[in-house]
């Protein structure tokens, strides 16, 4: 599997992203924002966690007007598999590949600590590692991880088993304990918690080797 | 041409800040401050004349970037 990492001014999870991925055996290719395509024979484009553009307007939404944008959104347009975790997330809610929006934590603070998550669906190449159900813990890092969705949405993304994963202990506000979100075509994932920064018991926990696992399995089957 | 952009969160849209605001506010003893609703203001200075064309770009511009229209409204003023 050959995975790309996006690096935005002010990204700051994008090298451990790469060894995220590396180490679930991938090949990763580094990526600037500036860049106008990706590279050849991409199998999943990663869009890291941090403070793009200093969080500017708002979370997410100058990183999604930057040039390597458009190839990203091309590439998820012909069912290319795209993970954004934490600001990446908002970037992909900024680039309305994800619905949505990302807004402040309800308690108006950052906040930082392990959160005890249930995965909703196993059915996407990011969450196939685990059964439904299945109780794990990885570390938030965040001041805008607030997923606000109407009741219609929410309805729908529930109808559409597009939940990937919710907290068991809401730490942010989010309608309906959303933590993360899957696109119709269940190529694209958006998460605030952070599996790459879970990849070993040294760091507290390794639940988030899982993903990496699944989606270098995927690629590499295929 | 100078635009102002005052960009708002939709009604129904909770705001947290704006809650905590309210919250200090009553705290310093001023009462009967019902709600509060905190946004941002947009100043542009523009090299348009036309007012018509002026309109219609800074109006791509807020569904474009400056707003996100799913959780915020946004109003310009031209002068």
């Amino acid at each position: 599997m050959r995975a790309a990492v996006v690096t935005f001014p002010g990204s700051n999870c994008d090298r451990d992203l790469a060894v995220a991925f590396e180490a679930a055996g991938a090949e990763v290719v580094r990526v600037w924002h500036k860049d106008t395509a990706l590279p050849a024979g991409i199998d999943v484009v990663g869009l890291p966690g941090g403070f793009s553009f200093g969080d500017y307007l708002r979370c997410g939404a100058i990183a999604a007007r930057a040039p390597i944008a458009e190839a990203v959104r091309g590439f998820a347009g012909r069912g290319g598999a795209v993970l954004g975790i934490c600001n990446g997330f908002q970037v992909l809610i900024e680039l309305g590949l994800l619905p949505g929006a990302l807004m402040r934590n309800a308690g108006l603070k950052f906040v930082c600590r392990p959160a005890a998550l249930r995965v909703e669906t196993a059915a996407s190449p990011f969450t196939s590692g685990w059964q439904a159900g299945a109780r794990i813990t990885l570390p938030v890092a965040h001041h805008d991880g607030n997923y606000v969705a109407d009741a219609e949405l929410e309805a729908r993304l529930r109808g559409e088993d597009r939940i990937a994963m919710t907290y068991l202990d809401n730490p942010n506000g989010s309608s309906g304990d959303v933590a993360a979100v899957l696109s119709q075509d269940r190529r694209v994932l958006g998460m605030m918690p952070h599996p790459e920064r879970a990849i070993s018991g040294a760091l507290g926990s390794a639940d988030g080797s899982a993903l990496f696992r699944a989606l270098t399995d995927a690629f590499t089957a295929a | 041409m100078k635009a102002r952009i005052q960009i708002m969160l939709r009604d129904g849209v909770l705001d947290p800040q704006g809650e905590a605001v309210r919250h200090a506010l009553g705290t310093l003893g001023f009462e009967g401050v019902e709600g509060v609703r905190q946004g941002k203001v947009i100043e542009l200075d523009l090299a348009h004349t036309d007012r018509a064309a002026a309109e219609a770009e800074v109006t791509a511009m807020c569904e474009k970037l400056l707003a996100n229209t799913v959780i915020e409204s946004y109003r310009i003023e031209l002068g």
